[in-house]
């Protein structure tokens, strides 16, 4: 399966016997991180256009044709930055937590297929190798907002361990439902059992796909989910002390993590490089993979651009009691159902037109009763508070009558 | 060929550390460096730094840590059963579903006992 390295092998005219493994398995490393560190260079361009279109902007469009150079020039001006060393800093965690955030990202490009038989490593644990690495993070940031010694560079990094762990319990559970249907963790497999059956997972499990398209984006941490670096609160979070490239690894990860989200849910839930003909042209795979992680990147631009910041009670509640239930039910259905019919043989949607209704219906109607408790719940807290107004106990009224959050 | 995929993240874990180490030591040699007492003080917004960061927090952000250590278990012990499912059959879904239910209880618990309002 390790395709990639063979063929760099071949290109790079470096026998099989005359180099060690070692450096061979660095060259195919070093192409593929480079690849994957300057992407976040164009999509930051890109999200500078879309947010900008959103707000009715014009975005960057004096660097370069249409603002390309945009970013070369932060990049430029980011090297010619004063790093700052604050004097009270514990320095270990201080200086060590921005390499760990590019780590904890970058590694998570070894299990993407991108096309057929292109992976850096084909894991049999893929899945499970990509919690792991992710969850990595939550680690940066603590050391970050620890090592800072500045209240709101704590208090942000506080916020953060209890939003990520929290988010990915019903990440872990909408996982779980693609893993269960392919028989297998690896990214290679999930995607190759996609390509076999003709269609892909996000029919059986539309619940599942919106729910881990979520969490994941609270995972990176972008609004509606920037807690952790609410600039109208905590100023800047865990980011507050640093300055330089240091503070541009921070952004750096941010925005490739943010991109990462498309490829690795297009290989769960949209067949990754699955596509017409691109069993036979392997580059066609590349084409749609990037067609369909842009769209979910897109997916989640629009969110950012619409949608205002939850409050950390708010937060916590959607979490704890809308999306881990939600995401529990959703697993046990659709793995009951995947018991229920016999095993698919292929054919597209058109052949498994009854297995598709009856599951990706149930997936659906489970996130509807969902949405409908949610509903009834928030129109319950607007009532109340409305009549904590009317009894002019509000916002003079305390944190446990209002649920609003005290730190 | 298994050992070769591991061999290949093991490669990257070592080598991942200087793609971010690049910038920042290319930063250090080019940027200049003047640092006076103002400029390395903690910034609270302009305010004057009261006291040491490091102090007690909300006990909240613990019962959320203790919750998630139970998921976070059953999530691992999960990944198997789902990978084995196929195979396995509807005893494989009996097993699982008694697991989950039971765990989902504990979050039932903790939520009637408040542990998940934030107060």
């Amino acid at each position: 399966m390790e395709q990639l390295y063979i063929d760099l092998e071949n290109y790079l005219g470096i026998g099989t016997d005359s180099v060690p493994e070692v450096v061979r398995l660095a060259i195919a490393v070093l192409v593929l991180g480079t690849i994957f560190l300057l992407a976040p260079i164009l999509t930051i361009w890109v999200e500078r256009k879309v947010a900008a279109r959103f707000q009715n902007r014009i975005g960057p469009n004096r660097t370069g044709p249409y603002g390309l150079l945009q970013s070369f020039a932060d990049v430029l001006k980011l090297i010619g930055k004063e790093q700052i060393m604050p004097a009270h800093a514990d320095r270990i965690p201080f200086l060590f937590a921005p390499l760990l955030m590019v780590v904890s990202v970058i590694m998570i490009t070894a299990v993407i297929p991108l096309m057929p038989n292109y992976i850096g490593a084909d894991l049999s644990i893929g899945a499970l190798y990509f919690v792991a690495i992710g969850s990595l993070s939550t680690i940066a940031v603590v050391m970050a907002g620890w090592g800072s010694n500045n209240k709101y560079a704590l208090l942000g990094a506080f916020r953060t361990v209890a939003q990520l762990i929290s988010y990915e319990i019903p990440l872990v559970f909408s996982l779980l439902v693609p893993v269960l249907f392919a028989g297998t963790m690896s990214m290679v497999g999930i995607t190759q059992a996609q390509a076999d059956l003709d269609y892909w997972y996000i029919f059986l499990a539309p619940a599942s796909f919106l729910i881990f398209l979520f969490s994941n984006l609270a995972e990176i941490g972008r609004t509606p989910f920037d807690l952790l670096e609410a600039e109208s609160e905590l100023v800047a979070g865990y980011q507050i002390e640093y300055s330089a490239m240091p503070w541009g690894m921070f952004m750096l990860s941010e925005f490739l993590h943010a991109f990462l989200i498309g490829p690795l849910v297009a290989v769960l839930f949209l067949g990754g490089w699955d596509g017409p003909f691109a069993e036979d042209v392997p580059v066609l795979g590349v084409v749609y993979l990037v067609i369909k992680s842009m769209a979910v990147y897109f997916l989640g631009m629009w969110m950012r651009a619409t949608l205002p910041r939850f409050r950390i009670d708010q937060l916590m509640e959607f979490n704890w009691k809308f999306l881990v239930p939600l995401s529990i039910a959703n697993l046990l259905i659709a793995s009951f159902l995947w018991e229920l019919f016999p095993e698919p043989a292929g054919g597209g949607l058109v052949d498994n037109f009854p297995r598709f209704i009856v599951m990706g219906g149930s997936s659906l109607f489970t996130l509807m009763v969902g949405l409908e408790f949610l509903r009834r719940k928030s129109v319950e807290d607007r009532e109340r508070i409305a009549r904590l107004i009317d009894e002019k106990n509000y916002p003079l009224a305390t944190a446990d009558q209002t649920g609003v959050a005290g730190d | 060929m298994e050992l070769n995929q591991w061999a290949f993240v093991g490669v990257f874990f070592v080598l991942a550390w200087a793609f971010p180490l690049a910038p920042i030591v290319l930063n250090r040699l080019v940027a200049p460096s003047r640092p006076n007492k103002i400029k390395t003080d903690i910034y609270e917004c302009g305010v004057e730094t009261v006291g040491d960061a490091w102090g007690q927090m909300k006990v909240q952000y613990y019962l959320y840590a203790i919750i998630f250590l139970v998921f976070d278990i059953e999530m691992v012990f999960l990944f198997p059963w789902a990978v084995a499912y196929g195979a396995i059959g509807m005893s494989a879904y009996l097993a699982g579903a008694v697991f989950i239910l039971l765990l989902l209880e504990g979050l039932l618990y903790a939520w009637r006992k408040g542990a998940l309002e934030w107060t």
